[in-house]
């Protein structure tokens, strides 16, 4: 009967820090004799270097694979392929958050919030001119398109889940196949109906485009949000003598208030960045305007667009600057879904 | 009594549990070569098990009962490394087999898991793969070489007490076998692999009482060749189907071995209270 | 339940109903007017329309017009299966590092920055594949020349391959990447864990357990999640029209500097075109939204499929 301690909990199977260090200063000393041998040899450039660490890695592996048994070497090997190509498949998009961060903040200037081009040339220095219009312009199109198409989207929505009419299955139908529409197809439908018929590009040439994108979206996502709604809450409401019309708005709507929000500003979050519908209905402009349906309009899109097809260096830095803008509102909005789509599930 | 706990001196009315180091006496079979010193087990903060010492007798059934929740199955997964994958498992003392710890330095967790096998709660068969595919999946995952894939097959089948059954439709589908079925099948890919030792965590409790027949006949037969560690919930099936039992108790924390011994001694005059109580059925 | 309606349900679902009916009406002229005008394309030059190899709107008022979308119907597949060449091991294996290979926290935040991934724009896309990209693409398809250049599809004249299928194939395949690797990773997590469990109960590594049971596993999934990116290649217009040398011819070669894509087309010759080009460029947006369509329901399905078992 001795008194013998708790003993300390152990993980006898995790790396111990002296191997972790060890091959950690084994994959620093890789890269560093790939970049001797991008040096000395053809290849060139970052993906030189990634191709020839792949192979050093590759033979260190088989090296130290000696000892091992067929299928942990092989294990490993996978292992390294499997994280090789993963990091191809990162690269790009970690590659545009940090050009768009670095080059886009390099050439922000606050005129290029406050100004437009109607007084400056692409190729101006970065303190002049800027991309006010073409901030006002995004924001009026996706206003108009969200005055359109969030209420009929939602209302499709409820007639899907609530009433389910006689049409349902044809509703259903119609909004599943023009959620495929390619977004040129979308602009060039307007274009040969609205645009000819008013003789030009107008903002609201732009929003009728942006909508039929919309549309089915909104109408997709509100029918799946009202479908989370549990039916014993429909039956709490007509139990206690509701109506259905009180029901649903004082009931299910409620419930799912975060969930619509979500909605709507996902569907704003897609649209905004979309250029080849407008590049058909909205034109573009240089200065900043407010009418809706008189004149081009200035979208940033179309103008990132304009000024990489001038494509000189300050035209391609006001670009990224422009991409920048257009980036922070876009992830602006998905992350305001965010927050508020969590708050549906608790 | 007061019988310190191995950890504490916990000085109380109740009967306290008893630090036991049971070695299963048997003179005859001799040893296994798996036993367990001084072992614990965490899942982050919380302790779940408290020093288990055990040896385990060469071809033999050893039963591991207890009521729900005292670590049975954290146990059980201990002893084939398969407790260190829930991310904030933790262990501390000592597993040997033929003498060698097997969380040591330089021990190769799979090649271990290929002389202690397992056998699941729920039978899960490989669903993309046919009866015969799953027999020998567990030789192709530990890439070994198939010398005779036929008389392979036909053994392991036998052995679990399936093969008269699904000789003729060896390229159906695995799932396309009843749940009894589907348990032995798991039974016959885990011998495949020639394991020593055999881990059951209550195998048939999901089955029928029918299929739980056929089990445990097939369990006794296992018991042969090689052994058989068998956690179950059901204190018939431990009289029925082991030849020691071993049983766990948690007062609301780390769950630790009670008593140890041979099953007849364990159901009809054991030595702890608490075995007594939980055999004829007074709680559990 | 039969609901007995009073005056205030009545309304209420006149609303609801006539604003479903407007957004049926509104999506479905638009489907109307793209076949009827597409219909009416195909009854003028038949099934030339697609085979045909000359997109040229005439000039003078003798000469007819001459609408072939053949080569830019290639141009698209052509570019969209490069695309999607490059795209499916690249996001099964992004997949799977994500799900069974990377520390928790890295997990949780490259699960993050792959949803706001596939949130880019795709004229950023273009940016970036103009920008930063070119120099990259171009050393790796003079190397495929180079080197393979005895196989015709990467035969070149010119030694200049900045703007090619290939580069542009490269780019699109950036821009879907995400999507289809957020899929694929959704499929492999739900993986049933017994399954992997005992791979590994049996002796296996973590690879004969992702070979054995994961790869397996998600194989239709990953299908619809592929298909959700080729729906999404087809139809891309700015990230391509940025990148590719414009040019309305048949081609082969994806490494020479010239291509298309019917969304280009479009791009390219609306503001020109006569009443009569205007409603072949509808017909050609009409294939093209069959195309799409046709993949979506392919990818619906599986999806249905998958979660439904």
């Amino acid at each position: 009967m001795s008194d013998v301690t708790i003993p300390q909990p152990t993980r006898p199977w995790q790396r111990k820090r002296r191997e972790q260090v060890r091959s950690g200063a084994t994959f620093v000393a890789m890269a560093i004799l790939a970049f001797a041998v991008v040096l000395f040899t053809g290849f060139a450039g970052f993906d030189g270097w990634a191709i020839v660490l792949f192979i050093i890695s590759a033979i260190v592996l088989f090296i130290k694979g000696r000892k091992l048994s067929k299928k942990e070497r092989k294990n490993a090997l996978i292992q390294l392929l499997i994280a090789s190509a993963a990091t191809l498949a990162f690269l790009p998009w970690l590659s545009i958050f940090a050009s768009v961060a670095m080059k886009g903040l390099a050439g922000f200037r606050i005129n290029f919030i406050t100004s437009d081009m109607r007084t400056t040339v692409p190729d101006d220095e970065m303190n002049m001119g800027g991309a006010l219009h073409a901030i006002v312009g995004s924001f009026m199109m996706v206003i108009i398109a969200s005055i359109i198409t969030l209420p009929l989207g939602i209302l499709s929505g409820v007639y899907l889940t609530e009433i389910k009419g006689r049409f349902t299955f044809l509703v259903r139908f119609v909004i599943q196949s023009m959620s495929g529409v390619p977004s040129i197809v979308a602009g060039l439908f307007v274009f040969t109906t609205y645009v000819s018929a008013t003789h030009g590009p107008t903002a609201f040439g732009g929003a009728l485009a942006l909508g039929i994108l919309m549309l089915p979206t909104v109408a997709r996502t509100s029918e799946e949000v009202l479908k989370l709604v549990p039916e014993e809450l429909r039956s709490a409401g007509y139990a206690l003598g509701a109506r259905q019309w009180r029901t649903t708005l004082m009931v299910v709507l409620p419930t799912v208030r975060s969930g619509l929000t979500t909605v709507a500003v996902l569907g704003v979050a897609r649209v905004i960045g979309e250029t080849a519908p407008l590049l058909l209905t909205a034109g573009s402009s240089t200065a900043l305007r407010f009418n809706p349906v008189n004149g081009p309009i200035a979208s940033l899109p179309i103008y990132v667009f304009g000024l990489l097809q001038i494509g000189t260096e300050y035209a391609v830095n006001r670009a990224w600057t422009g991409a920048l803008v257009l980036m922070i509102f876009v992830f602006g909005l998905f992350i305001t879904a965010r927050k508020i789509g969590g708050k549906d599930k608790r | 009594m007061k019988v310190s706990l191995g950890t504490q001196r916990i000085e109380s009315e109740r009967t306290v549990m008893s630090n036991t180091s049971a070695v299963l006496d048997t003179p005859e079979q001799g040893f296994a070569g798996l036993e367990t010193r001084g072992v614990h087990a965490w899942f982050g903060n919380h302790h779940a098990l408290s020093d288990v010492s055990l040896q385990f007798p060469a071809r033999t059934v050893t039963g591991l009962i207890g009521p729900s929740g005292c670590g049975k199955s954290t146990f059980l997964r201990l002893l084939n490394r398969m407790h260190e994958f829930i991310p904030s498992a933790a262990m501390a003392g000592e597993v040997l087999l033929h003498g060698q710890d097997i969380y040591g330095e330089d021990v190769d967790a799979a090649a271990i898991r290929l002389k202690v096998g397992m056998v699941f709660q729920k039978p899960n068969p490989f669903p993309a793969m046919t009866i015969r595919e799953n027999v020998v999946s567990g030789l192709k995952l530990a890439h070994i070489k198939i010398e005779n894939e036929d008389d392979l097959v036909e053994n392991c089948l036998s052995r679990a007490g399936l093969w008269k059954e699904v000789k003729d439709r060896l390229g159906a589908s695995g799932g396309s076998l009843s749940g009894g079925q589907q348990q032995r099948l798991c039974i016959a890919r885990s011998l495949a692999v020639e394991p020593e030792v055999l881990l059951m965590d209550e195998p048939c409790s999901a089955l029928d009482p029918g299929s739980t027949l056929r089990i445990e006949e097939t369990i006794k037969e296992l018991a042969e060749k090689i052994t058989v560690v068998i956690v179950t919930h059901n204190m018939q099936q431990a009289s029925r189907v082991s030849d020691y039992c071993a049983f766990f108790l948690s007062d609301g924390g780390p769950g630790v071995l009670v008593e140890a011994d041979q099953t007849r001694k364990m159901f009809t005059n054991p030595n702890d209270n608490r075995t007594a109580d939980y055999v004829q059925g007074k709680f559990g | 339940m039969h609901v007995v309606h009073s005056r205030g349900d009545k309304v209420f679902r006149g609303i609801v109903t006539a604003g479903a009916m407007t957004s049926l009406i509104i999506l479905g002229l638009i489907g109307a007017f793209l076949f009827g005008r597409g219909a009416q394309v195909f009854s003028q030059y038949g099934l030339k329309f697609i085979t045909g190899t000359n997109w040229s709107a005439s000039t003078e008022p003798g000469i007819p017009n001459e609408f072939g979308m053949g080569p830019m119907l290639v141009g698209t597949v052509i570019v969209s299966v490069i695309a999607l060449t490059f795209t499916v091991p690249m996001s099964i294996a992004g997949a799977l590092y994500i799900e069974f290979y990377a520390q928790p926290r890295v997990k949780k935040l490259l699960t993050a920055l792959l949803d706001l991934a596939a949130a880019i724009p795709s004229l950023i896309f273009g940016l970036w594949g103009i920008q930063v990209f070119t120099n990259i693409g171009q050393r790796w398809a003079s190397l495929l020349g180079n080197r393979l250049g005895f196989i015709p599809i990467f035969n070149t004249i010119s030694d200049n391959y900045g703007r090619s299928p290939f580069v542009a194939g490269c780019v699109l395949a950036s821009l879907v990447v995400p999507i289809t690797t957020s899929v694929a990773r959704e499929v492999y997590s739900r993986t049933p864990r017994e399954l992997i469990d005992t791979c590994y109960a049996l002796g296996g590594t973590k690879w004969g357990a992702i070979k054995t049971v994961v790869l397996p596993f998600g194989k239709s999934g990953v299908v619809g999640g592929a298909m959700l990116g080729l729906g999404r290649a087809l139809g891309e217009t700015v990230a391509v029209y940025l990148v590719l040398n414009l040019n309305f011819r048949y081609t082969f070669k994806i490494l020479e500097s010239e291509g298309g894509n019917v969304a280009s087309l479009i791009a390219t010759r609306f503001g020109e075109a006569s009443t009569e080009e205007l409603s072949a460029l509808i017909a050609a947006g009409f294939v093209l939204f069959l195309m799409t369509l046709g993949v979506n329901m392919i990818a619906s399905a599986i999806v249905t499929k998958t979660t439904r078992s």
